[in-house]
């Protein structure tokens, strides 16, 4: 046995997808994303009372500074890029029923193979080619890093949360050896890859500092949210999610579609590497972890793992990580902050989701 | 409210209730019940599916209480409040769905439930149990894992705690429908002896031949209410035919036979027509918790059905499963109509009009989150006109729908309305839907009536005579030999994954069916 | 032979091995309780973040280590009540809660540090070892083994202590049967909500013990983050170990000598990536499962919320 069932009771309970939804519908689940988010910055706001800090102070701070700023907004939108192509991945994870917790060791192997493929590339190819390459590279080696979760899921029925959590603790110290032994740029003192110019990384938007990688996260995730409601591999891939055995019943290919799904999944998160890197960062540094792949996965669950809601997220995890990094330097609040207030949104959103179906049901009753 | 109904409390009444009442969201599960338990009485509780046996059962052992009346322990007005509860009043209950631990031994369950702090007092134990099978004449495996027992094993094993307990009150819950008829008979007597010892006994059931020959006393259950009862004195006064014609008054109105009976089939089968279905020599591999299959071999003809009796467990999901190409054969071949399949996949054994109705439902037959309208085409994910180039197309799917909605008569709020929010019967609709659905040639049919109530049944019968007569091949499993008495042409035996035999549906089948089930030749 | 495989050498890698391999054991153990239970406890790491940091600060203003384990073990109890309270009492989905309480706790830990200390680290006096007579005076094992805090062997002891408790107790029955079969225990009239609440508390207490020791024994201060997926590491531990406490102990020593070896080769200058022995654990188990791929064993309920009556 293994505990299948877990992922697909979450998904069942957090998958709202079913089209057609009516306008008190839509009020309703407004009010019950929006109440628990406002519940929670209360909540926080207490914490940071008791720290000394005055939370109107800080959360208009973190506002303008993330969002109403010019050049927070930028930096809260070039922010997005690499987490939309995370989330898109989870959302394929997630409601095919398989928990992927290993989105940072194929983030950072992304990353690390983009940085390294990108400035040899740009030598000989046509800068967008390179890019493309570079980008596709990175997704492969990503897939490739996901296979052995894959196969042991699908084969052998392995514990997927066991082996892609040893992925990830492999893959981030294999993306530090290669940074260090392989793919160290001889140029510099500290151990790091060869920086990509500028002028060959992903333009940046009009006239600001804006990455083009954020439309491309935006497509990303949007393509993945309409094939997974509006396609039969989506269908399929949700069935896996939501009872395995009605898949196999239905001669689903179950196997097939777990690995593809492994696939699907790391190759984005590879490509939320590769963004970062050609898009902003340019180098991949020794011991350089954002960790964004766990910071994701409450976005996505407060999506129900829906594309569009999930873009939204992002924007609001993004202006707060922003916002809360200034307001580190500023305020002298770390912005560690940010992390308490996202786990608190996603507990009382939880919260809210039992007391409202249990509401529903003593009303039936 | 009709029928009798004993109003006042007895004081030879261990367990009473009164005017009991529980709702769920929707329906009323049990309506102003009254029953009366007493020592040295096996109470028989009769009723069909979602008669509201199950939920009784659940007040009495403490899972769940009811909304109005009350029930009484020794005349005393006792809320029973948690199944510790019941087990410290002695009200001991053997559930329909076995109620161990697989990974633990048989002496390991049996000593489940005693106080945290405390060690395990295994010596103690097996004396207690020595004692108790010796005097109940049956032998239980102390060291064995439940994992490791058959059905019949795990269900002495539920009895014995019950006893290891000191029950005064045995509650059985339909612990027949797992059991050969030899492991019946086994435990009536059990239940006698049991009941000789002053124990009091509630067995439920819907057999109507059991509860006449095991019981004392007889209350009939019908959606929710008592609809009557047959107290000892006059139970002891009739014959079981005339409890049994009294009991389906009761059930089911002023009928002089069973409703369930029907005259033999009248269809013709073509015999010179070749056969639509071939199975020769089919194999499968046991597995850790269920038997495999070996040198299973039939034919059907166009226009026949082909019933498999046999007890639950013995290779019936396997065989179905094997047939529809879900669990891989080792050995033996498939023929439909001439072709061999054994080598395609689901879908493609589909395609060529190879259709398996699922016995388990919810399992795995749809998925209860997704739409009616999807789960009519779970099978077909992807093929047109419902999906065009991979993309879904709404409206052939959702007209599509509203048709099987309406030509299989599924009662539900709307497409859109979750399928597992549909009665049982009517998700039995959807998988009816979805498998007769056009192209389909051999249909494996498992327990398709199982837990379904008596419309249901009859309208599902029909359906599956409806699709014989249009000259499709029909295998039915079933574990309900009156469903296959009343349907099939031809009746094989399964028994431990191989067939031990085929008989003709003539006069004696009943006898003869009855041998193979139990080990003797026909 | 002198330099790296020296006896001094040898014995202080083995020594740091088993430094680094308490708080996994410890872990480890706890989310074994969980994982018997029924209880898939993700939000270990918060828990051991909140051991290691009230850990810390408790003994820092005390001045006693022990009680320094005291607060922890309450830190990590206290984290482990919401858990209870939200996935074992209501039943919501113990993933998404456990990730959000790592999540949370990582954040407040390290706020918390950040208002209380500001940029500062201060660091605890070294812990008292306690000397096992005659044994640490073997060579090479003796200071090895045989020389560490008064904690460590109480933690190995529980390793068979908990070996007793699955096998030989009542709790251990009815622990495998909440885990197995919840409907089974609950008819036999023990409270499965209880007993897998008791299961959660008790993995809350041991990874706050885990994370005070790394803490206060292993670091001798508190950094954001200190613990850096120890927790995690402890889940893999514990569903490897398929039920048995032995193999946790054996897992938690592989992973500490593989971390030991990391400081080690910093120490005596070895120009390989810490990073490379820092994999060694992983891949053995990863080759492990890839060679043996066998169905992990868990506990059929492992997950899944229990309503009585639910079918």
């Amino acid at each position: 046995m293994s505990i299948d069932t877990a992922p697909a009771a979450g998904a069942t309970a957090l998958d709202a997808t079913s089209g057609g939804a009516t306008r008190r519908d839509v009020l309703h689940r407004l009010l019950m994303t929006l109440g628990p988010i406002l519940a929670a910055l209360v909540i926080a706001g207490c914490i940071l009372l008791a720290v000394g800090v005055d939370p109107l102070a800080y959360y208009s701070y973190v506002l303008e500074k993330g969002l109403f700023s010019p050049l927070g907004i930028q930096q809260t939108l070039t922010r997005m890029a690499p987490l939309l192509f995370l989330a898109a991945g989870l959302i394929v994870a997630f409601r095919a029923g398989m928990w992927n917790l290993g989105g940072d060791g194929q983030f950072l192997l992304g990353a690390v193979t983009a940085a390294a493929s990108a400035p040899v590339l740009v030598q000989f190819l046509p800068a967008w080619l390179a890019l493309v390459c570079a980008f596709l590279i990175a997704m492969a080696v990503a897939m490739i890093w996901s296979l052995v979760p894959a196969l042991l899921r699908a084969y052998q029925g392995v514990n997927e949360i066991i082996t892609t959590l040893m992925m990830t603790f492999l893959g981030t110290s294999l993306a530090n050896v290669l940074v260090k032994l392989v793919f160290r740029d001889p140029s510099t003192t500290v151990p790091q890859t060869r920086t990509l110019p500028v002028e060959d990384r992903l333009p940046r938007l009009f006239e600001t500092t804006i990455t083009s990688g954020v439309l491309l996260g935006v497509a990303a995730i949007i393509i993945v949210h309409l094939v997974m409601t509006r396609t039969a591999f989506g269908l399929k891939l949700r069935i896996v999610g939501a009872n395995p055995r009605a898949a196999v019943h239905a001669g689903l290919g179950v196997p097939r579609l777990t690995i593809a799904v492994f696939a699907i999944s790391a190759g984005l998160a590879g490509l939320a590497g590769a963004v970062d890197i050609i898009g902003v960062q340019g180098n991949v540094r020794a011991d350089w972890n954002p960790a964004y792949g766990l910071a994701v996965i409450p976005a996505v669950f407060l999506a129900r793992m829906n594309g569009f809601a999930a873009i939204g997220f992002v924007f609001l995890l993004s202006v707060l990580s922003i916002g809360g990094e200034s307001a580190a330097r500023r305020l002298g609040v770390p912005n560690h902050f940010t992390l308490v207030l996202v786990s608190i949104v996603l507990i009382v959103l939880a919260l809210a989701e039992y007391v409202d179906h249990r509401y529903n049901q003593s009303r039936k009753a | 409210m009709s029928g009798p109904s004993p109003s006042a409390i007895d004081s030879r009444d261990i367990v009473a209730l009164e005017g009991v009442t529980k709702r769920f969201p929707g329906i009323v599960a049990n309506d102003s019940i009254d029953l009366s338990i007493r020592p040295g009485e096996v109470h028989v509780l009769l009723g069909e599916n979602g008669a509201g046996k199950s939920t009784l059962i659940g007040m009495l052992s403490g899972l769940q209480q009811p909304d109005e009346g009350r029930i009484l322990v020794d005349g005393k007005p006792t809320p029973i409040t948690s199944p510790r509860h019941a087990l410290a009043l002695g009200i001991g209950t053997v559930f329909q769905h076995m109620m161990l631990v697989p990974t633990l031994t048989v002496a390991e369950n049996l000593l489940l439930g005693g106080s945290w702090w405390q060690r395990p007092r295994t010596e103690e134990l097996a004396a207690r149990v020595a004692e108790i099978t010796n005097s109940l004449g049956i032998t239980v495996k102390l060291h064995a894992k439940v994992s490791e027992l058959s059905l019949g094993e795990q269900q002495q094993v539920e009895i014995l705690r019950a006893m290891v307990r000191n029950s005064r009150l045995l509650i059985l819950d339909e612990s027949t429908s797992m059991l050969t008829p030899k492991g019946i008979e086994e435990l009536g007597a059990l239940m006698r002896r049991l009941v000789a010892r002053g124990l009091a006994i509630v067995f439920i059931t819907h057999k109507l031949k059991e509860a006449a020959s095991f019981g004392d006393r007889i209350s009939v259950l019908k959606l929710g209410r008592k609809v009557g009862e047959i107290p000892p004195e006059r139970f002891r006064a009739l014959g079981e035919q005339e409890i049994i014609s009294e009991i389906v008054e009761l059930m089911f109105g002023k009928q002089k036979d069973d409703p369930e009976a029907v005259e033999h089939p009248i269809r013709t089968v073509r015999a010179e027509a070749a056969p639509l279905l071939q199975v020769a020599d089919l194999a499968v591999a046991p597995t850790d918790n269920a038997p495999g299959l070996s040198s299973v071999s039939f034919d059907i003809r166009p226009g026949e059905i082909l019933g498999i009796a046999g007890i639950d467990g013995n290779g019936q999901k396997q065989l179905a499963e094997a047939l529809a190409g879900q669990r891989a054969a080792t050995a033996g071949s498939v023929r439909l109509e001439g072709d061999a399949i054994e080598a395609l996949s689901v879908g493609e054994r589909r395609q060529r009009g190879l259709r398996y109705l699922t016995d388990d439902r919810l399992g795995e037959g749809t998925v209860g989150t997704f739409p009616v309208s999807i789960n009519f085409f779970l099978k077909q994910v992807g093929a047109a006109p419902f999906w065009r180039g991979g993309v879904e197309q709404r409206a052939e799917i959702d007209s599509r729908a509203a048709q099987l909605v309406r030509e299989y008569d599924v009662r539900t709020p709307s497409l859109k309305t979750p399928v597992a929010r549909l009665s049982g019967g009517n998700i039995q609709k959807v998988l009816l839907a979805r498998e007769l659905a056009e192209g389909a040639k051999v249909v494996i049919f498992n327990k398709p009536t199982y837990g379904l109530d008596l419309a249901n049944t009859l309208a599902s019968r029909q359906r599956i005579r409806d699709t014989a007569a249009r000259g499709l091949a029909v295998l039915l499993i079933s574990t309900d030999l009156e469903e296959l008495l009343s349907m099939c042409d031809r009746i094989a035996v399964i028994a431990n994954g191989s067939l031990v035999g085929t008989v003709a549906n003539a006069d004696d089948a009943r006898t003869k069916v009855g041998r193979l089930m139990i080990g003797l030749a026909a | 032979m002198t330099g790296l495989f020296s006896e001094v050498f040898l014995s202080a890698l083995l020594f740091g091995a088993v430094t680094a391999a308490i708080p996994l054991l410890l872990a480890g153990l706890g989310e074994q309780m969980s994982e018997k239970a029924g209880v898939l406890n993700i939000g270990i790491e918060g828990m051991m973040l909140a051991g290691a940091y009230l850990g810390f600060v408790g003994a820092f203003y005390s001045g006693s280590l022990w009680l320094g384990f005291l607060t922890g073990a309450a830190g990590g109890v206290a984290v482990a009540l919401i858990m209870a309270l939200l996935c074992v009492r209501i039943g919501l989905n113990q993933i998404v809660i456990g990730i959000a309480l790592t999540l949370g706790l990582e954040g407040l830990t390290a706020l918390l540090h950040h208002f209380q200390f500001s940029r500062s680290y201060p660091r605890l006096p070294a812990a008292d070892a306690t000397v096992i007579p005659l044994l640490s005076d073997i060579p090479v094992i003796g200071p090895a083994f045989f020389k560490h805090h008064l904690l460590v062997y109480l933690a190995v002891a529980l390793v068979f202590g908990m070996g007793y408790l699955y096998r030989r107790t009542q709790l251990g029955l009815n622990l495998q049967a909440a885990g197995d079969k919840p409907a089974a225990l609950d008819v036999a009239g023990i409270d499965v909500i209880r007993t897998r609440t008791i299961a959660v508390l008790t993995t809350g207490a041991l990874a706050g013990l885990g994370g005070a020791y790394l803490a206060n024994v292993g670091a001798g201060l508190f950094i954001p983050f200190i613990t850096n997926g120890a927790g995690f590491l402890g889940i893999v531990l514990a569903m490897l170990a398929r039920g048995r406490p032995v193999w946790v102990l054996f897992g938690a020593l592989l992973f500490g000598v593989c971390l030991s070896l990391t400081t080690a080769m910093q120490v005596a200058g070895i120009n390989i990536p810490t990073d490379v022995i820092q994999m060694l654990p992983f891949l053995a188990v990863m080759i492990m499962l890839v060679l043996f791929g066998r169905r992990a064993s868990l506990p059929a309920a492992l997950g899944i919320p229990y309503e009585r009556g639910a079918r």
